[in-house]
């Protein structure tokens, strides 16, 4: 392991030409990333997700990527062509999208996708391959791995779905895993146990993560650190146990229009009001 | 106001069914907020459901405003009790203008001055006049719910049923919901029950809550006693503690509660 953080990012852009004119969804951010859970929090269109995949170069066209430096453990991702890339995603670099329902084919079995994500990283026979699936399933506590081996996805609940596409993200055994909202679709307890897997996983295999949120208070709870983000900039970084110590107004505005438990009800919530100045305060 | 006793819902027959409501009773007097909070497939929505008359296939005893209801609703029964669904994406119709989502329900309850009174509803949920010929894709998420409250309330019901109205919201347009329906019930005097999976949002907008679980109603409780950490139902409090963030040490207490329901 290297003292270099696992991914650096410097001044990434990302635009969409379209025919309004041009849409910038990232401005111009920059953040490294350790053996760490990060946390991006934003609100719709804030361009959270956009960053996530800007890193993995999921981004189409018309949208276009430019940035300073884009480096994932030394290699820099803007600079090599659609065949390295491939070798990188997936195996070193993966990502678990919102929707299980989008995201898992649903003319495949469970265990075919699983090991196919698993022959893809280039290693192991088939009897193998099946093995380190199910063993894969139960790591994400599946009770019944063999059962929803041979299900397809319409077999399983989302819970479960959200499970079984971690598992394939984690199979190839990655430096890093990019989140984007894996558990918003996800009923509280089952949220909470998910990612109680993904930190045993972060801690246990040295693992990098990056969790794209809109939830303030899960991800305050559990990352380490947090990037705010607004407008396409980040606003603000903070330590995640300290996010209540933030000192820029939007990121103040974002946790004061929680409702809470504990908090008396009589008053409304503040309302957040927007300063066209935060869309210029990137950092 | 409204009064629910031994509300029971099955879908499909025999081998096949499933229960999705067993046996509910509660009762929400004229002018509460009552919450009903519980996780996917707890039967919540259902309940609402077979309030709204939306979903004729139940059996207890159901009783609005001093009316007991039948399996067909009639139109009186419409302008007293309305309805807010969860997703603005989904409830609008795409190729209808706002103008025209609003003045469908006026024109079937033929009501007089529909001009006025679009006017009126656009203003009251804080969208002016502006808004009126526009057609929902050209309205954000927030408006779009604005709209759907605005449509409710146009009818000038007594009741309104709110189906996790804030959920599809960012939390900062979430707040500015929430506002909005506290204020229009204290202006108009209304009866809410709002449907919720989020513990936080029911304790800021009710007053009371059931908390159900497999179709079932683990636990009544005011909101005070909410705060106060006061439920007794082991599967409140795992709820309770999984609003309120990520524990790592308390996620390997969590029980499945679905086998004992």
């Amino acid at each position: 392991m290297t003292q270099n953080p696992l991914l650096a990012v410097e001044d990434l852009h990302v635009d969409f030409a379209t025919p309004k004119g041009l849409v910038e969804a990232v401005r111009g951010v920059s953040f490294s990333l350790g053996r760490e859970k990060l946390g991006i929090v934003g609100e719709s269109g804030s361009g959270k997700s956009v960053t996530g995949r800007a890193i993995l170069r999921l981004v189409r066209p018309p949208g276009r990527v430019r940035a300073k430096k884009l480096e994932f453990d030394g290699t820099d991702l803007l600079g090599i062509d659609e065949r390295a890339m491939r070798q990188i995603r997936g195996r070193h670099i993966s990502m678990v999208m919102q929707d299980p329902k989008f995201s898992l084919n649903p003319v495949m079995t469970v265990g075919r996708q699983i090991a196919e994500a698993y022959r893809i990283s280039g290693k192991g026979a088939r009897r193998e391959t099946k093995r380190r699936a199910l063993e894969m399933l139960e790591a994400v506590r599946i009770r019944d791995p063999e059962r929803v081996y041979r299900a397809y996805p319409h077999e399983v609940s989302g819970g479960m779905g959200q499970r079984i596409m971690i598992a394939m993200m984690l199979i190839p055994n990655p430096d890093l895993l990019i989140a984007d909202e894996p558990t918003s679709a996800l009923d509280v307890t089952v949220q909470l146990q998910v990612l109680a897997i993904l930190d045993d996983l972060v801690t246990q295999r040295g693992m990098g993560l990056i969790f794209i949120s809109h939830d303030l208070n899960l991800v305050a709870s559990f990352c380490d650190r947090v990037l705010i983000m607004y407008g396409g900039q980040v606003l603000e970084v903070c330590d995640a146990k300290r996010l209540n110590e933030a000192k820029h107004p939007y990121t103040r505005g974002l946790l004061d229009c929680l409702p809470r438990i504990e908090t008396g009800s009589s008053a409304d919530l503040p309302v957040l009001r927007r300063d066209p100045a935060w869309l210029d305060q990137g950092i | 106001m409204i009064r629910v006793e031994d509300l029971s819902v099955s879908f499909g027959h025999g081998a096949a069914a499933v229960h999705a409501v067993r046996g509910i009773s509660f009762h929400v007097a004229a002018g509460e907020s009552f919450g009903l909070v519980g996780e996917s497939g707890s039967g919540k929505s259902t309940v609402l459901r077979a309030l709204s008359g939306l979903n004729p296939d139940w059996s207890g005893r159901l009783e609005m405003a001093g009316q007991t209801l039948g399996r067909q609703r009639d139109k009186a029964f419409y302008k007293q009790v309305q309805m807010v669904f969860q997703d603005p994406y989904g409830s609008l119709h795409p190729r209808h203008t706002i103008d025209r989502i609003l003045a469908e329900p006026i024109a079937i309850h033929g009501m007089d001055e529909a001009d006025r009174r679009i006017n009126r509803a656009l203003d009251e949920v804080g969208l002016g006049p502006q808004f009126r010929y526009r057609y929902p894709h050209q309205l954000s998420g927030g408006q779009r719910q604005r709209v759907a409250v605005a449509r409710a309330l146009i009818l000038e019901p007594k009741i309104l049923l709110l189906d996790e109205p804030t959920s599809a919201l960012d939390v900062s347009v979430q707040a500015e919901v929430l506002n909005l329906l506290r204020r229009l019930k204290t202006e108009r005097d209304l009866t809410y029950i709002l449907v919720s999976h989020n513990l936080a949002v029911v304790a800021h907008m009710c007053g009371r809550l059931a908390v159900m679980n497999h179709g079932a109603v683990v636990e009544e409780m005011s909101v005070a006693q909410l705060r106060a950490r006061e439920p007794v139902h082991p599967y409140t409090q795992q709820l309770l503690t999984a609003s309120l963030g990520y524990d790592r040490a308390a996620i390997d207490r969590f029980e499945d509660f679905a086998a004992t329901a």
